[in-house]
């Protein structure tokens, strides 16, 4: 049987993860062909719940898909669209059904998605999200009751180390690991120099850091990420070269610097690892990693 | 001074609601909505003009001075007859407003416009919207700045990884919040009170709609 995803963190070996997007839909064919083809080359697949504010099938339906087909999920849950009851009650169900793994996120705003006029929950935060978790653990819930059989997870959440001030989200990056996130998937990171600053700030707390590798496929995509995007930001050099591919080639490209940068990271030993974002083009991961050495 | 900040209802939702209704009496009010440009007198003439041009009757128009005060009563009785002959009232002030004449008056009433949100004007004719009347006061621990109701997701452990540039995720002119907060307080020398983590938060510490009495005794008045 694989190494649970807590175990791998423990390993200390370098650990690679990625992600798959659940579809807008019940054709679940493309997933399960992108899931199909991640499990036994990266140590979980996170499943994104309602990214960047669409409405999708759910990550809670997308996890229990990989482990059905024997991989280890990651299941992403964001505080945007559900109420301390519903987020409790999908966490209970999850470990019920063998999911140990959860990302514990804030969410993007529901404005920048395809539900515009929806009301955005935001009842707990990505912090207060991974205190319940302790707490569930402890066999209470956030309203003070007890269970009748708990919950244990292994609980991540996000940083964001381009971001610009920095210093707030440190100080919010050091209260998620009080509250008890056992690792940290980053924002995407294009400026290693800059990363590799953080990680010597990082370094000190006991946390595993995956450094968030999203695939650039093309200059206009990299363009409308910086434009777009919540927290991202590709550097111009790295534009720049996108843009400098020969035509028909630009994803080749973008799979070479993500290989590139992993291989950069790895042989640095940077952090302990990375999480591969390939945003609808799963099936280059395999390339990716491939290029990266791995 | 706090004001109720409101937005004009397009002609057509307003021609919608008052529908078969021909004999029109206009109110507006002489506060918030006077400031915000969308129920005092220039606004209540305009609405005139454009009902008679969509050939409705307008009986008469009335700017109160304050709406949403007690005063508004009297004022109604002064105009009743004019009112008496209106088969409704198309009324340009808040909510609040509309609410106080529905109350007193057996008569059908329409609001003008929509109510946003109680803000504070800042500069002239900008309002920001500062405090959300949440219930539990936070901002002895955020440097004075509300983040409830400053972070447009309301976050009170910091900012949200949307942030970029010290702006908000969703408008790159709004500044975000917990920047704010931060600059603030690191400029106190106060930042611990960032690390410290808050709770979830109470969300019925007065359940709505809110009731409040001050006991007797405790009376001033």
């Amino acid at each position: 049987m694989a190494a649970s995803f807590k175990e791998t963190l423990a390993s200390g070996k370098f650990i690679v993860t990625s992600e798959v997007g659940p579809p807008k839909g019940t054709n679940l064919e493309k997933m399960i062909h992108h899931i199909a083809l991640l499990k036994d080359c990266v140590a979980a697949i996170n499943l994104t719940d309602h990214q960047s504010s669409v409405m999708r099938y759910p990550s809670l339906g997308a996890a229990l898909l990989v482990k059905e087909q024997g991989g280890e999920p990651i299941l992403q849950m964001t505080c945007r669209d559900r109420n301390r009851l519903a987020l409790q009650a999908d966490l209970l169900f999850a470990y019920s059904r063998g999911i140990r793994n959860v990302l514990c996120l804030t969410g993007d705003s529901i404005v920048v998605g395809d539900h515009k006029e929806a009301r955005g929950v935001f009842d707990l935060d990505s912090s207060q999200l991974l205190a319940a978790i302790r707490l569930l653990e402890k066999g209470k819930d956030l309203g003070g009751n007890e269970l009748d059989g708990t919950v244990s997870f292994c609980a991540g959440a996000i940083v964001t180390p381009e971001a610009n001030p920095l210093e707030p989200q440190l100080i919010k990056f050091e209260k998620k690991i009080e509250a008890g996130a056992e690792f940290i998937q980053t924002q995407a990171i294009y400026d290693l120099d800059k990363f590799r600053d953080f990680m010597s700030y990082a370094r000190q707390f006991p946390v595993k850091i995956l450094a968030g590798i999203i695939l650039l496929t093309s200059a206009p995509m990299a363009r409308y990420m910086n434009k777009n995007v919540p927290g991202v930001r590709v550097p111009q050099e790295l534009i720049d070269e996108m843009a400098a591919a020969p035509k028909g080639s630009a994803l080749g490209k973008g799979i070479e610097i993500a290989g590139r940068m992993i291989r950069e990271i790895k042989e640095e030993r940077i952090c302990d690892g990375v999480h591969i974002m390939a945003i609808g083009k799963e099936e280059v991961v395999p390339e990716i990693l491939k290029e990266a050495g791995l | 001074m706090i004001r109720s900040i409101t937005r004009q209802k397009s002609m057509e939702e307003i021609e919608r609601l008052l529908g078969d209704y021909s004999r029109v009496f206009i109110i507006g009010c002489g506060t918030c909505v006077t400031l915000c440009c969308t129920g005092g007198l220039p606004e209540v003439l305009q609405m005139k003009e454009k009902l008679e041009v969509a050939n409705r009757l307008v009986i008469g128009y009335l700017v109160l001075p304050v709406a949403c005060d007690e005063i508004t009563q009297e004022a109604l009785a002064v105009n009743q007859s004019a009112i008496s002959e209106a088969q409704v009232l198309l009324i340009m002030t808040c909510a609040f407003g509309v609410q106080t004449v529905a109350r007193r008056l057996e008569r059908a009433v329409i609001p003008a416009l929509d109510t946003l949100f109680i803000g504070k004007e800042r500069g002239l004719g900008e309002f920001h919207e500062v405090c959300s009347q949440c219930g539990i006061c936070i901002i002895g621990e955020t440097g004075g700045i509300c983040p409830v109701t400053t972070c447009h997701k309301g976050l009170v452990n910091g900012p949200c990884g949307g942030t970029r540039e010290g702006k908000c995720e969703i408008d790159p002119q709004k500044d975000c919040a917990w920047t704010l907060i931060y600059q603030r307080l690191e400029n106190l020398g106060k930042l611990d009170l960032m690390r410290r983590y808050q709770g979830p938060r109470n969300h019925q510490v007065a359940p709505r709609p809110g009731v409040f009495f001050v006991p007797q005794e405790e009376r001033s008045i």
